[in-house]
């Protein structure tokens, strides 16, 4: 499904240039649930970034449900994320201005789909994710717990092939965050694959496998003791 | 497609209710931008627009150089021709209609003593002025040739004459006097006063009152009627004392039009008034090689410099306070979407393309553009009463709101706004998704 080979990201200035990853390899097979962890500043976000074709990479492969991406202009890397990309970011990123039932439009717009369709797909994902009846709110409306089931809802509306989540509990305190993780696993289980960045071993322990990153590489987790420690631990106390 | 587009107009129409006073901001500064140059650009329209669309490629003026070098002025033959070399042109009859005309001014005693006797402004022409010009007929006809030829005390009124003196009933046959001499009626003119009236640049008259009177130039001459309007003896001599020296004096004060319908008539003519040139330099007339002038209308009014500078300057300076306007408004544009960043990079990471937020961004500025049209035609109606405040009453109250100028004004501040809002969209396109979201 998703798949990097030698790849790397260089931000260049005109004194330094600073590899955000460098020989980056990673496989995520379909149905698989990915923790990527790492330190902060370790390049995960920018790995989820270039994964979700909002950012292009300096050089090796990374190919995309079968499609090699590298070469795709803005029109093309546009409609993969609108057909095959569902992402779910750490600050929610509603659109404060749309209510519930828009935001969660958004995507299906961009995809040309008309209109008793459109209503359809949203009204399936907010009943999904619990929140059918707070679709005239607006974002500012509703608890952050809420506003990332929106989020999610958006996500999936467009039955996405990937679905990309950046910290997706991060600002939630830690009832909510349980809710949205056992909300992704669900999802999970129901056959999505998930890529989830986050430097939160007890999320981590939640995914199927951890793919850790350091310095823009991937590493063992060993290597890390630990966060190693923490997610074992973790993992441990997690209800199988 | 239009789904989108009428989707992307509600969410313009949304983000424009955001920020009333932003907005407010926008739409004044188009309107005040857009109002300014309307009100000047239908001044300059009526001064500067074809009078005679149809056939100003077919009527000429001749101008014959009656002074020489020593005494044209730059060259150019003077802007009207003298008594002798108009009744050469006319006699010659090389054009397939010729007319002469001066400017008259006559008293009109009316018939009605509780009319006060007034002066009516004309010309004396000949009859095929009428045809020539293709002037509109209210009632009755031209006066033929005929009636040019036996100086026939016949007149052609304007419509309001008409209707100051008949109340504006079918006064053709009926007789008014004029300067104590008895006028047959032979026709009415519809409302007709080609603007700038180019067939007498040379009287200044080129944005003045509808005419109202037309009497035969050949009954004007034998009946002694001086011009009312300009004459011009240059540096060659003076008007003379008596009618007779008048006419044969070298003074300018005919002007003279002929309709040529070909090239080749345009040739033979030009050649035709070398060739009386040459004539009169052989004759001892003129000592000067012939320098002669046929000039189209267009070429003409042109020549005659017919739109008022001052009309030039007021656009010129209306078109620089739009640009203003456009460039407060690109600034304005630019913080109202640079300040929506964050959306533009969660609708990118969604799938919109660089396009789709060209169009919902050009959406919403031609909204304002819209608006700020609407508030432009306002203001343009506004502007109107205020034109005699820039410009002389007379070219002032050629200055109209017409529906073609509505149109115009919406059309001007939509196009305006669009371009406006290039620069503004183009950096809300370039937004890099992962910027914004990385930043949050």
């Amino acid at each position: 499904m998703l798949k990097m080979t030698h790849l790397s990201k260089v931000y260049r200035t005109e004194v330094v240039e600073t590899y955000a990853l460098r020989d980056f390899n990673i496989n995520v097979n379909e149905g698989e649930f990915v923790a990527v962890t790492g330190p902060s500043g370790s390049g995960k976000t920018t790995f989820l970034t270039i994964a979700g074709l909002l950012e292009t990479f300096t050089g090796g492969q990374y190919h995309l449900d079968g499609v090699e991406v590298s070469n795709l202009n803005d029109n093309e890397r546009s409609r993969i994320r609108n057909e095959k990309i569902g992402f779910i970011f750490q600050a929610f990123n509603l659109i404060p201005d749309l209510n519930v039932y828009d935001n969660v439009e958004v995507p299906l717009r961009y995809r040309g789909m008309k209109g008793p369709e459109r209503k359809e797909r949203i009204m399936q994902a907010l009943e999904r994710v619990g929140l059918a009846s707070r679709a005239k709110h607006y974002p500012a409306e509703l608890s952050g717990g809420q506003q990332q089931r929106v989020a999610i809802a958006r996500a999936l509306a467009g039955s996405p092939r990937l679905l990309l989540a950046d910290e997706p509990t991060g600002n939630l305190d830690t009832q909510m965050a349980r809710g949205v993780m056992e909300l992704l696993e669900e999802i999970h289980r129901e056959g999505a694959t998930i890529v989830m960045v986050t430097h939160d071993p007890e999320l981590a322990a939640r995914a199927q496998r951890n793919v850790h990153i350091i310095d823009g590489q991937v590493v063992d987790l060993a290597e890390d003791p630990r966060f190693h420690q923490a997610v074992h631990a973790a993992r441990a106390n997690t209800p199988a | 497609m239009s789904g989108m587009f009428v989707h992307n107009l509600k969410l313009g129409a949304a983000s424009l209710r955001r920020n009333p006073l932003l907005t407010a901001l926008m739409i004044m500064s188009i309107g005040f931008g857009v109002a300014a140059s309307m009100v000047t650009f239908s001044v300059f329209r009526a001064v500067s627009g074809d009078p005679i669309p149809q056939k100003s490629a077919r009527l000429f003026t001749p101008q014959i150089d009656n002074r020489g070098p020593q005494y044209n002025r730059h060259g150019e033959p003077p802007d009207a021709l003298t008594y002798t070399d108009a009744m050469a042109l006319m006699r010659a009859h090389r054009a397939a209609r010729q007319t002469l005309l001066f400017m008259v001014g006559l008293s009109v005693m009316p018939d009605n003593a509780r009319i006060m006797p007034f002066k009516a402004v004309g010309y004396a022409t000949h009859g095929d002025f009428f045809p020539m010009f293709d002037v509109p007929f209210l009632y009755g006809r031209p006066w033929g040739a005929s009636e040019d030829e036996a100086r026939a005390p016949v007149v052609v009124i304007g419509r309001a004459l008409n209707q100051k003196l008949f109340g504006g009933a079918n006064s053709v046959g009926r007789e008014i006097t004029m300067d104590d001499r008895q006028y047959r009626i032979v026709g009415v003119i519809d409302d007709w006063n080609p603007v700038p009236r180019f067939y007498d640049m040379f009287s200044n008259g080129a944005f003045g009152d509808a005419p109202q009177i037309y009497i035969p130039f050949t009954y004007a001459i034998a009946q002694k009627i001086d011009t009312y309007g300009s004459n011009s003896c240059g540096s060659v001599g003076a008007r003379g004392d008596d009618w007779d020296s008048w006419l044969r004096g070298e003074c300018v004060w005919v002007s003279a039009w002929v309709q040529l319908d070909t090239p080749g008539q345009v040739r033979a003519y030009r050649q035709f008034l070398d060739g009386y040139a040459e004539d009169q330099r052989r004759a001892g007339r003129f000592a000067w090689a012939p320098n002669n002038r046929l000039r189209d209308v267009t070429a003409w009014l042109d020549y005659e410099h017919a739109v008022p500078p001052e009309s030039r300057i007021a656009l010129s300076v209306a078109l620089g306070f739009l640009v203003i306007c456009l460039v407060n408004t690109i600034g304005l544009l630019l913080a109202k979407f640079m300040r929506r960043a964050p959306e533009i990079g969660v609708r990118r990471a969604l799938g919109a393309a660089r396009g789709d937020i060209y169009r919902q961004f050009l959406a919403e500025a031609g909204m304002v553009g819209l608006a700020g049209g609407l508030l432009g035609v306002l203001l343009t109606g506004l502007g109107m009463l205020g034109v005699g405040l820039v410009f002389e009453p007379a070219v002032a109250k050629l200055a109209t709101l017409d529906l073609s100028l509505v149109a115009l004004t919406l059309l001007v501040a939509v196009l305006a706004t669009l371009l406006a809002a290039f620069y503004p969209t183009w950096r809300a396109a370039q937004v890099q998704p992962a910027w914004q979201l990385k930043s949050n």
